[in-house]
């Protein structure tokens, strides 16, 4: 039957995706972890090795560069929360990016009127807390709007932390603040891992960060907490029928978007050490929203890669500033037509979400009901292909596709 | 349909993970009194055999004792849409343990019953009382948890969902953990989703669509979707499970299957109302009758009562009896 089934996918390059994912979403959680240790090790490296055509330099400084890439990621992994999974279309997100490197210029710049000098390391959980709590203060009134509505009021937020930015005295609009606290530590050499200049350090604080955010969030949604959030995207009114508290999810999502939006604020602010009120526009939201659309709603490692490409292609063809944004726009529209459900579509997102359940249902489809389950499917050719291995429940296969 | 099969042999596991959940009756239901309760029930002697094949698969609930106490109560119920009455003053009881039919004419104010019972409207005057408990002001996703579960005159699954993790939503009604848990992976929320699938896969079995398990909802055939539907409500522990017609699209053969799922739901212990317009499902499977029309009450009783009532004749075929087109209405059945 395994033959079969591969004889008719065929050498097309859609089959052959297939195949890879099915492959992958077949493996262990731990075992693709495992899978992802190399390939995070080569992204640690990447700054150092700066391969040729892929570097940025002379143009830009390639860490940064990476730096810079690396916080959209992170960002656009929150925005994915809000938009991706539970469907809430977020058009000021940059509100709480904002919020958070405004926290840790207040907590540590000696601009700040507050006086105090919080090191890093204190500011990140006060900020993240803080960025929560303006989630769900922003989620409270606006979350029983659905929809355009939903979307016209988050853009009128940030607009309104921005416009505060400018206009509240004690955030010093244009001026802004200087030395941010970044964290400690030194190389070997004496020269600070953390600076201004040379954002090596930055930047794998920077992946190994991004790497503890996908395990939680990767824990949220295979749990009723993700289902919750699927199932308001798809039928909110179908959900709350079926018991889901959909208000209360939905306040949630805004809540840990917002935490990671406040998280990838002072990582940034730390980097840069200065912060005002010039990075936090409309158009900053939108490259936001374009990095989540490109990459694949809902799709954790698309909203990294498309996040990666729309900080990252500006820097790249930078040779010919004036042309820059047009191979920019140019790239996203060729995207956009060529592939409108994201790089990595929902159907990878959906194994993804759904790999620990197939692996479940094997695994209790041996303890349920060990030969009804694989006769009747065996017969049908409908589940994927199960081996003896499989009503063990020592080898779970998953991938309903 | 080859679900019994397959039920039979699930039995266990699913009784098992019911048994916390049993409802305010304490009496545990053994062996002996389910199948007193089933000689009880008045129903055919088919329901005795599937009961007693699936009888353990559905919760632990309350065979015994309770049967044909009031479990749903609608109370002088008036539905007011701007000036339009969608429903006046309608009052009538849902016993433990039946099958009651909702019917009536379009726009007769079934879907709206439905739709009040389960939150989606308010009522402008009544109540509806769930074992006294008052239904009319409580949250939507309250409601479920109270024990009243639906499903949807037009299919509304999670499409991008699998057909499993479509009925594991609806055990989350049960379940407890929120961010926290889950962030953190607390031993609660491990044995939630553990037992989640395990019943989620039983019940998938019971409604006969565990070989598309791992099936998108959209991918799924029109039949299986409907059942996938009924799967998850029954995930969410109901008490009173609504179908809001179930054998709609369905073929002759398709419908005879459904009306031996209803039965074999009822035979679980669960209680039904059943809004259908197909009369052969309706009579095929309904204990008592109540007859809608123009949002009143008009007839409420014994589905042969039911059908010779001069006011349910002429609410469905219009004026006087004598100028009823030959072979319409519920005369197929």
């Amino acid at each position: 039957m395994t033959d079969t089934k591969r004889s008719e996918a065929g050498p097309s390059v859609r089959a052959r995706f297939a195949a890879v994912s099915h492959w992958w979403n077949g493996q262990s959680r731990p075992v693709q972890w495992a899978y992802m240790v190399p390939v995070v090790l080569f992204l640690l490296a990447l700054p150092v090795l700066n391969p040729p055509i892929i570097t940025t330099e002379p143009y830009t400084d390639f860490p940064i560069s990476l730096f810079n890439a690396a916080v959209f990621a992170l960002i656009a992994i929150g925005l994915n929360v809000v938009i991706g999974q539970a469907g809430l279309l977020d058009l000021g997100y940059v509100g709480f990016f904002a919020i958070g490197a405004y926290t840790a210029a207040l907590l540590s710049s000696p601009d700040s009127e507050l006086g105090v000098r919080y090191p890093w390391l204190v500011i990140v959980p006060i900020a993240m807390v803080v960025t929560m709590i303006s989630g769900v203060i922003l989620g409270t009134p606006t979350l029983r709007l659905r929809g355009d509505y939903l979307a016209i009021v988050t853009l009128g937020f940030g607009e309104i932390v921005r416009l505060l930015a400018d206009n509240v005295d004690p955030l010093r609009g244009n001026r802004g603040f200087q030395n941010i606290a970044r964290p400690g530590g030194e190389f070997p050499d004496g020269t600070p891992i953390f600076s201004q200049t040379d954002a090596l350090g930055f930047y794998w604080l920077a992946v190994i960060i991004i790497v503890i955010v996908l395990l939680f969030m990767g824990n949220l949604e295979r749990s009723r907490v993700g289902r919750a959030w699927i199932a308001v995207r798809e039928d909110e009114d179908a959900a709350e029928l079926s018991g889901v508290p959909t208000y209360r999810f939905k306040i949630w999502a805004f809540a840990i978007g917002a935490a990671v939006g406040g998280l990838s604020g002072t990582l940034f602010a730390a980097q840069v050490g200065y912060v005002n009120n010039q990075r936090f526009d409309v158009t900053t939201s939108i490259l936001y929203l374009a990095a989540v659309v490109l990459g694949g709603q809902g799709n954790k490692v698309g909203v990294i890669v498309g996040a990666f490409l729309v900080s990252y292609i500006p820097d790249r063809f930078q040779f010919e500033p004036q042309y820059r944004f047009l191979v920019f726009g140019i790239a996203l529209i060729v995207l956009m037509i060529f592939r409108p459900q994201g790089l990595l579509g929902m159907r990878q997102h959906l194994l993804t979400y759904g790999r620990q359940a197939y692996r479940k249902l094997f695994g209790a489809g041996a303890a349920v009901a060990p030969s009804g389950l694989s006769a009747s499917s065996r017969a049908r050719g409908d589940l994927p292909e199960t081996t003896p291995d499989d009503h063990a429940g020592t080898s779970p296969r998953g991938g309903g596709e | 349909m080859s679900a019994g099969d397959d039920v039979q042999r699930s039995a266990t596991p699913v009784g098992a993970t019911h048994e916390s959940t049993s409802t305010s009756l304490d009496v545990p239901p053994s062996e002996e009194g389910i199948l007193e309760s089933l000689e009880h029930m008045g129903a055919a002697e088919r329901a005795e055999h599937d009961a007693a094949v699936s009888a353990s698969v559905a919760p632990a609930r309350d065979f015994a004792v309770a049967q044909g106490e009031t479990l749903l109560a609608v109370d002088g119920l008036t539905v007011r849409f701007g000036g339009l009455t969608a429903l006046d003053d309608v009052s009538f009881d849902v016993r433990r343990g039946e099958i009651l039919g909702l019917i009536g004419p379009n726009g007769a104010g079934k879907t709206t019953c439905f739709n009040i019972m389960t939150g989606v409207y308010r009522p402008t005057s009544g109540d509806v009382l769930l074992e006294g408990r008052s239904l009319a002001r409580m949250k939507r996703y309250r409601i479920i948890q109270a024990g009243v579960a639906r499903t949807f005159q037009n299919i509304r699954l999670f499409g991008a969902m699998t057909a499993l993790e479509n009925v594991v939503v609806g055990t989350d009604a049960r379940h407890r953990t929120s961010v926290p848990g889950a962030l953190l992976r607390l031993p609660r929320h491990r044995r939630e989703e553990r037992d989640a699938v395990e019943k989620a896969m039983a019940l998938l079995e019971f409604v006969g669509i565990a070989d598309r398990a791992a099936d998108k909802a959209t991918a799924l055939p029109y039949g299986y979707q409907r059942r996938l539907e009924i799967a998850r409500a029954l995930a969410t522990e109901p008490k009173l499970l609504c179908l809001d017609e179930p054998a709609a699209g369905f073929s002759a053969s398709e419908k005879d299957a459904l009306s031996e799922l209803i039965l074999k739901i009822r035979d679980d212990g669960y209680t039904v109302v059943i809004v259908e317009h197909d009369m052969r499902v309706v009579l095929g499977v309904t204990d008592r009758l109540v007859v809608l029309d123009f949002g009143r009450k008009i007839a409420d009783g014994l589905p042969d009562e039911v059908r010779r009532d001069p006011a349910v004749i002429s609410a469905y075929l219009g004026g006087a009896v004598e100028d009823a087109p030959a072979g319409a209405g519920e005369e197929d059945a």
